[in-house]
C-alpha cells in the first residue's frame, strides 16, 4: 500500500496552503518528508529549493514542525526554560534568545505561565509553548500538522489567527498546514490541496473549489432514529454524494446530501418514508470544503473515520 | 564551520543544562540516588567484614559502588534516553533541527557526568566517613586522568547504545535491564575480578568499566601508580578511539535507516 502517490504539488513564498483530508490520508507522511523526518521511496522533494533528501540540514536551516497534539519539551522545565533550550538548538545568540522569548510568550498569552513548570500548563498552554518552540527560529517555512487537535475553540481560534498574522506579515512565511477541520483550512489557507488515500485530489482556492459546486444543490436534512440507512443513495441517479452524522443522545441522522438537482431530493425524501423515517427537518446548505471532498469521493471525512477505526 | 560548530556547542550545553537543571529540581530523586545505592554497599561491606574479609574490600566496594553510579546513569540516561525522547515527542524536534546529534548526546553525556559526579561523591564520602576507609592516593594526577579516560569510555558507550536504541520502542528497556546486573557482576563491582575465572575475566574485559574500576582501586585504595595501572589507561584509550567514531557511524546510520523505515519518529510500539 502507497502511502502517497504520484503527489505533486507547488507552494508560493508567503502563502499559507492547507492539506485536507481524512485519517489516513498520507498528510503527515507528506509533512514528515518535507521536513526531512522521512525518505521519499521515490520521487523528489524541495523545500526553499533544497532537495530534502540530499540537503537535509539546508532544509532544516529554514523550517520549523508544530505538531497537534505533541508536547515536545521537559515537563520539569519551565516555559521559558524550555523556549531557551530549544532556541539553542537553533543556534540563537543569548539577545537573541531572550528577546524573541519575551516577544513570543507576550504575543501567545504565555506571559504569566513563562516561570511555570510545563508539566503543570493545560493542554491550551501546552500548545502555545508549542508553537512559540516552533516560531523561535523566525522560519521561512512553517509546517503545522494538525496544530489544534485537541484545542478548545478559543485557543484554536487565537493561535489560527496568529499564525495568519505571521505568515501575512510583511510576506513573512510560507506555511503548509495539515488539516481535517474543514473550517480551519477555509479560514486560513489562500489554497488547499484536498488528499485522499495518497493522492491529491484537487488543489485550488477554497472559494474557487467550493464556486465548482455551485452547480449542484446540497440540502441537509435531520431524520428520527440513528439507525436509519442510507445504502440506497450509492445507486440512486443523480446523486454527487452524502455524508452522514450519527448522534446517539438524540436519536437522530443528519443526512447531508449534494444532488444534482432538487428533482432528486424527492426520491430520497420518498425513500426515508418507505423506511418509516420521520424527517425532523431540511434545509439548503452553502457549500463547503467538505462537500467538495463529498463530490470528489461521495463519502464524507466522518464515513472515513469510521471505516478507520472499524 | 566555525559558525556551526558553535551552534553544536551551544546545543550540546543546552542539553547539558537541561539534564543538570532537571536532574537537581527535585530534592527526592536526589536523595534517593545517593542513598540507595550506599544500602547496596553496606551490605557487600557487613558481609565482608562477618566474613572477616582484608579490610581493602571494603574500600573496593566503595570504589564499585561509586562507579556503578556511572553505569546506572549510562544505561538509563544515556543508552535508553532517545527512547525517551520518542515518546515525549523531542526527537522529532531535534532531527528538524539544524544540529549535529552528536551535539546532543555529548550535552547528555556531559549533563549526566556532572550529576552523576555529585551523586557519586556523595556515596564515596558516606561510604568513607561511616566504614572509615582509607584512601591512598600517591599518584592524584594518575587516579584523576584514569577516572577521566573511565567516564569518558563509558559515556563513549553509552552514546554508542543510544544510537543503536534509536529505532527501539519498549525493547531499550528491557535491553537496559539485560546490561545493568550482568555488568555489576562482570566488571567485579563489588568484589575484586581476579576472583573471577579466567575465560569470564576476558568476556569482562570488553566492557571499559572492568579497566576503569581496576584501575582505580589500585590507585585510589591500594596506593599504586602509573607503573602499575598502564596496562588499564591504554585500554581505555583504545574503547574511546574505537567507540566515539563508531558511535557516530551507529548513529548516522540508525537514523538514515529509521527514515527510510517511518520507525524514526514512530511511538507506542
Amino acid at each position: 500500500m502507497k502511502a502517497l502517490d504520484q503527489v505533486s504539488i507547488s507552494i508560493e513564498q508567503g502563502e499559507i496552503f492547507g492539506l485536507l483530508g481524512p485519517n489516513g490520508a498520507g498528510k503527515t507522511t507528506l509533512i514528515k518528508i518535507l521536513s526531512t523526518l522521512l525518505l521519499p521511496t521515490s520521487g523528489e522533494a524541495y523545500v526553499g529549493n533544497f532537495n530534502v533528501a540530499k540537503e537535509p540540514n539546508k532544509v532544516r536551516r529554514v523550517i520549523s514542525l508544530v505538531s497537534g497534539g505533541e508536547t515536545p519539551g521537559y515537563g520539569i522545565l519551565s516555559v521559558r526554560e524550555n523556549l531557551w533550550f530549544f532556541s539553542q538548538l537553533y543556534g540563537l545568540s543569548s539577545s537573541k534568545a531572550k528577546e524573541e522569548i519575551a516577544r513570543l510568550t507576550k504575543d501567545l498569552d504565555l506571559g504569566e505561565y513563562a516561570n511555570t513548570r510545563m508539566s503543570k500548563l493545560s493542554t491550551g498552554y501546552k500548545q502555545r509553548l508549542n508553537f512559540a518552540r516552533g516560531l523561535l527560529n523566525n522560519p521561512k517555512i512553517l509546517f503545522l500538522d494538525e496544530p489544534t487537535l485537541g484545542l478548545d475553540v478559543l485557543t484554536s481560534k487565537k493561535l489560527r489567527g496568529y499564525i495568519v498574522d505571521w505568515a501575512k506579515r510583511e510576506m513573512k512565511g510560507t506555511v503548509l498546514l495539515t488539516t481535517h477541520y474543514m473550517a480551519e483550512a477555509d479560514e486560513m489557507c489562500d489554497r488547499v490541496a484536498i488528499i485522499d488515500r495518497g493522492k491529491i485530489l484537487v488543489c485550488d482556492s477554497p472559494l474557487k473549489l467550493k464556486e465548482d459546486l455551485k452547480e449542484n444543490v446540497i440540502i441537509k436534512v435531520e431524520v428520527s432514529s440513528v439507525q436509519a440507512d442510507f445504502g440506497f443513495m450509492d445507486t440512486l441517479e443523480g446523486v454527487v454524494g452524502y455524508s452522514q452524522t450519527r448522534s446517539i443522545q438524540t436519536d437522530t441522522t443528519t443526512l447531508k446530501v449534494m444532488v444534482r438537482d432538487e428533482t432528486v431530493f424527492s426520491k430520497i425524501t420518498s425513500k426515508l418514508q418507505e423506511q418509516k423515517l420521520k424527517i425532523l427537518s431540511e434545509s439548503k446548505a452553502e457549500p463547503t470544503l467538505e462537500d467538495v471532498y463529498i463530490s470528489l469521493v461521495g463519502r464524507g471525512f466522518e464515513e472515513d473515520a469510521g471505516a478507520a477505526s472499524a | 564551520m566555525r559558525e556551526q560548530l558553535i551552534h553544536n556547542l551551544r546545543a550540546a550545553y543546552a542539553r547539558l543544562w537541561v539534564r543538570v537543571k532537571g536532574g537537581n529540581r527535585e530534592p527526592q530523586w536526589l536523595i534517593a540516588e545517593m542513598i540507595i545505592p550506599i544500602l547496596t554497599l553496606s551490605a557487600y561491606i557487613y558481609m565482608y567484614k562477618t566474613l572477616e574479609a582484608p579490610p581493602a574490600f571494603a574500600g573496593f566496594v566503595i570504589i564499585g559502588g561509586t562507579m556503578i553510579a556511572f553505569w546506572a546513569n549510562v544505561l538509563w540516561n544515556m543508552s535508553a534516553q532517545f527512547y525517551w525522547e520518542k515518546e515525549t515527542g523531542n526527537l522529532e524536534i531535534y532531527f528538524v533541527t539544524p544540529i549535529s546529534r552528536m551535539a546532543i548526546l555529548l550535552g547528555m553525556a556531559l549533563g549526566g557526568i556532572v550529576n552523576t559526579i555529585l551523586r557519586a561523591a556523595a556515596i564515596m564520602v558516606a561510604g568513607i566517613l561511616v566504614f572509615q576507609v582509607p584512601l591512598v592516593i600517591n599518584e592524584p594526577f594518575t587516579a584523576l586522568l584514569m577516572f577521566f579516560l573511565t567516564i569518558t569510555a563509558l559515556y563513549a558507550l553509552g552514546m554508542l547504545f543510544a544510537s543503536l536504541f534509536l529505532m527501539y520502542g519498549r525493547e531499550a528497556w528491557h535491553t537496559a535491564n539485560l546490561f545493568q546486573e550482568p555488568v555489576h557482576f562482570l566488571s567485579g563491582a563489588y568484589f575484586p575480578k581476579s576472583l573471577l575465572p579466567d575465560t569470564v575475566q576476558l568476556v569482562a574485559s570488553l566492557i571499559p568499566l572492568t579497566f576503569g574500576l581496576d584501575g582505580i582501586r589500585q590507585i585510589v585504595i591500594l596506593g599504586k601508580g602509573f607503573s602499575d595501572v598502564w596496562i588499564d589507561l591504554v585500554a581505555l584509550t583504545v574503547f574511546i578511539i574505537i567507540l566515539l567514531p563508531l558511535a557516530k557511524f551507529a548513529l548516522d546510520y540508525m537514523e538514515n535507516l529509521g527514515k527510510k523505515e517511518g520507525r524514526l519518529t514512530l511511538r507506542w510500539q
